[in-house]
């Protein structure tokens, strides 16, 4: 769990230095230097098949980097496996929505606890006092991260199958998902890609709560550019895996490079 | 929870709407796709049973299972045949059910560690090394035995996924065969499994000095160990381990990625399927007294199959209403002297359901009556063709009111017969391929085929039909109830 909100003296908590990758010839990730503090909401911006979903995919370890380090707390997480990292205190969400969707709701944000629990099968058939006792706390911090969403995913719904869930409410599960794993840091990937104006304001404002009721230091992905204008502390754009521009929203969205590598060079110099 | 709180303090409240969902909110989704619970009888116990809770559910399961002996398994040939290999079949269900079930792992291999259960107990306790240890003993070590090549399988799925997992579990499947048949290792002068012969005159069943022999001791002790490995597998997947298995099995890279070690879980769910087949392997020989590698042969594997699949892949309770359902199947169509008309209501009793189970009614009346009519008419018409011999044939096991209805030639033509057959093929594909009233109408005469062919070919050949009536029964199950019959209805992609 992060500590009270320490916005005038950064600590990092997140860094990237050097990252690079690539998929034979294809470097998606070149170089990458990146800093997450304490507290903060960074945005990644950058055009489609800028690298964005890669470097998440990179320090969630499902890729491993060819060179570089990737560092939380100063804590090496190269090489480690995708459920240690989870354990180190990274959580994400995925663009392409990977519920458990044969589970139910709750479920789901159960399911997420199992790294940090520690009952095993044997006693889980005995239901012995400890594993009572451990249960009953899985289910009420799964409890307590879907009240997180107001009456979004409240009552009735927990004990539906995850595939019953609207869209938007999906997306709302799989953070509750990864917010009950306690992560220090939280990527989340487009939350708000495919919702309508009033679900996308919603996530914005509930991203804010996150990081300011949750106390979690959250990396987003995202292309609407209001919910990145809307909550960002610093905005880092990415073109073909190399780091283009950061800085304050509006530095970065008037930043000729961010232009050309979303409009193109002709539409740059007619500018 | 209250069913509507209060709309929290947001900018912009999301409207609930006076009447009827809203476009794209759950409840709209649910209502679109059919998913807002049945109507109906049907419905009413539906939801009745969710109602139960479990554990009163096992305890009604075995207290009916135990009655049974007493008013409907009386004598020792259906308490063997119906009792004993019923819960046989649900053992064998109940460990299949942990790894394709509840972790989606394509086991073709489980066959081989009902056959490893089933040796551990022929070697261990059988004259046939002089080793004749108490069954207390023996049925652990059954189980443990059974665990390291399901610690080795799983260790090699690791890597592999859906249908190449598959092909390495069948070749385990298919070695373990050969390795029990042929290519046994001799050890102290004799052959481990006794090659193709097996190894016969097993120690029945000895728990701490008491024989277990008559078949109702066998039924009662079989039951219990039934009822607590389903307890205890339920329990196991009502924990945070059952979760992740099931986690992993809808999506291994967010589990992975959720902090579930996937690789070791589908190897703990490996161990589990086989420690499981390994007791009632183990138990099977014990009960038939002797172990030959043909009874772990892929018909097996394919009618345990049948059995989680029918029941519901992942469901306990549907696990044992699968067993029961493939097993009196079974029964029922070998010859038998007990009940020789048994299977011929069961299919007649079939077709009637199929008929009933018709909307609206005026058209299962159609169908009904065609079926019968179409009988007459067949009967008049060869019989004024081609001579009363080819209609004045005897039914098996008397119901000697069908021969005036079903044609039966007084001798048999191996030809007939096969013409016969291709025709009720031929006739089955007409009327899946006709639509609306001409389906309706071809239906009775092919009803009435089916008949014939079942009273001149099929009831004789019990070993074709079975597999034929299961190939049947899944096909119908997966068009109407693609989940099984309990069990919870999945989706793929959304």
């Amino acid at each position: 769990m992060a500590a009270a909100p320490a916005p005038t003296a950064p600590t990092p908590l997140l860094e990237l230095n050097k990252l690079s990758m690539s998929f034979g010839g294809l470097k998606v990730i070149d170089d990458l230097d990146l800093v997450v503090n304490q507290s903060e909401i960074v945005s990644v911006i950058g055009p489609n098949g800028a690298g964005k979903t890669t470097l998440f995919n990179l320090i969630t370890g499902i890729y491993r980097p060819d060179a570089g380090a990737i560092l939380l707390g100063g804590e090496s997480l190269v090489g480690l496996s995708p459920h240690k990292i989870n354990q180190t205190g990274v959580a994400r969400t995925f663009q392409t929505l990977r519920l458990f969707l044969n589970m139910s709701v709750i479920e789901n944000v159960m399911a997420s606890q199992y790294g940090r629990t520690k009952v095993d099968v044997v006693r889980a058939m005995l239901r012995t006092p400890a594993m009572r006792r451990e249960e009953k706390e899985i289910r009420a911090r799964a409890e307590e991260k879907l009240t997180f969403f107001g009456q979004r995913l409240m009552g009735y719904r927990w004990n539906q199958p995850a595939y019953s869930l609207s869209y938007a409410n999906r997306r709302r599960l799989e953070i509750a998902r990864a917010m009950a794993t306690e992560p220090k840091v939280l990527l989340l990937d487009e939350p708000a890609a495919g919702m309508n104006p009033t679900e996308t304001h919603e996530i914005t404002e509930l991203i804010g709560q996150l990081r300011d009721e949750g106390g979690y230091t959250i990396l987003l992905i995202e292309h609407d550019m209001h919910v990145v204008e809307g909550i960002s502390d610093r905005v880092v754009a990415l073109d073909h895996g190399v780091k283009i521009a950061e800085g304050t929203f509006d530095a970065v969205a008037t930043d000729t490079r961010v232009v050309e590598a979303y409009l193109g060079t002709k539409a740059a110099s007619t500018k | 929870m209250s069913d509507r709180p209060d709309t929290p303090a947001a900018p912009e409240p999301p409207s609930e709407p006076e009447s009827g969902p809203q476009v794209g909110v759950d409840s709209w989704v649910a209502s679109h796709e059919g998913r807002s619970g049945r109507g109906g009888p049907l419905g009413w116990l539906a939801r009745t049973l969710e109602a139960v809770p479990d554990a009163a559910k096992l305890l009604a399961f075995v207290a009916l299972a135990a009655s049974l002996p007493f008013w409907l398994l009386t004598s020792e040939g259906d308490l063997f045949n119906f009792g004993l290999f019923t819960l046989l079949f649900i053992g064998f269900g109940l460990g299949l059910n942990v790894d394709v079930g509840w972790a989606g792992l394509l086991d073709l291999g489980y066959v081989a560690a009902l056959g490893i259960g089933a040796y551990t107990y022929a070697i261990l306790s059988s004259g046939y090394y002089g080793i004749h240890w108490p069954a207390e003993v023996v049925l652990p070590i059954a189980m443990g035995v059974a665990m390291i090549p399901a610690a080795i399988l799983g260790f090699s799925a690791r890597r592999l996924l859906g249908d190449y997992l598959a092909i390495v579990t069948l070749f385990f499947a298919e070695a373990f065969l050969v390795f029990a048949n042929v290519a046994n290792p001799t050890i102290f002068g004799k052959g481990l499994t006794g090659g193709a012969n097996g190894i016969p005159q097993l120690d029945p069943l000895t728990f701490f000095g008491h024989e277990i022999t008559s078949t109702k001791g066998l039924y009662f002790f079989l039951l219990g160990a039934v009822a607590v490995v389903a307890a205890a597998l339920y329990l196991a997947n009502q924990s945070r381990t059952g979760r992740a298995w099931r986690a992993s099995r809808e999506d291994p890279l967010a589990a992975e990625v959720m902090s579930m070690p996937v690789n070791r879980l589908k190897i703990s769910a490996f161990i589990f399927s086989w420690a499981v087949a390994g007791l009632f392997g183990a138990i099977y020989a014990a009960i038939l007294t002797a172990t030959v590698s043909t009874n772990f042969s892929i018909g097996l594997l394919i009618t345990i199959y049948a059995v989680i699949i029918l029941g519901g892949l992942g469901s306990i309770a549907g696990v044992v209403v699968g067993a029961i359902i493939i097993n009196c199947v079974f029964v029922f169509l070998e010859p038998q002297t007990d009940h020789p008309s048994a299977k011929r209501w069961l299919f007649y009793g079939t077709i009637i359901l199929l008929i009933a189970l018709l909307k609206p009614w005026y058209k299962a009346a159609v169908v009904f009556v065609g079926t019968i009519a179409s009988g007459f008419i067949a009967h008049a018409v060869v019989g004024a063709w081609a001579g009363s011999a080819w209609t004045s044939g005897k039914t098996v096991n008397g119901a000697s009111w069908l021969s005036h209805w079903v044609v039966i030639p007084k001798v048999s033509h191996g030809n007939v017969n096969s013409i016969l057959y291709i025709g009720l093929v031929a006739a089955i594909v007409l009327v899946a391929s006709l639509k609306g009233w001409w389906r309706i109408i071809a239906l009775g005469p092919t009803l009435y085929l089916t008949a014939v062919v079942w009273e001149n070919v099929l009831s004789e050949n019990p070993g074709v039909t079975a597999l034929i009536l299961f190939g049947a029964m899944l096909v119908g199950l997966m068009i109407t109830r693609p989940q099984g019959l309990l069990g919870q209805a999945r989706v793929e992609i959304v």
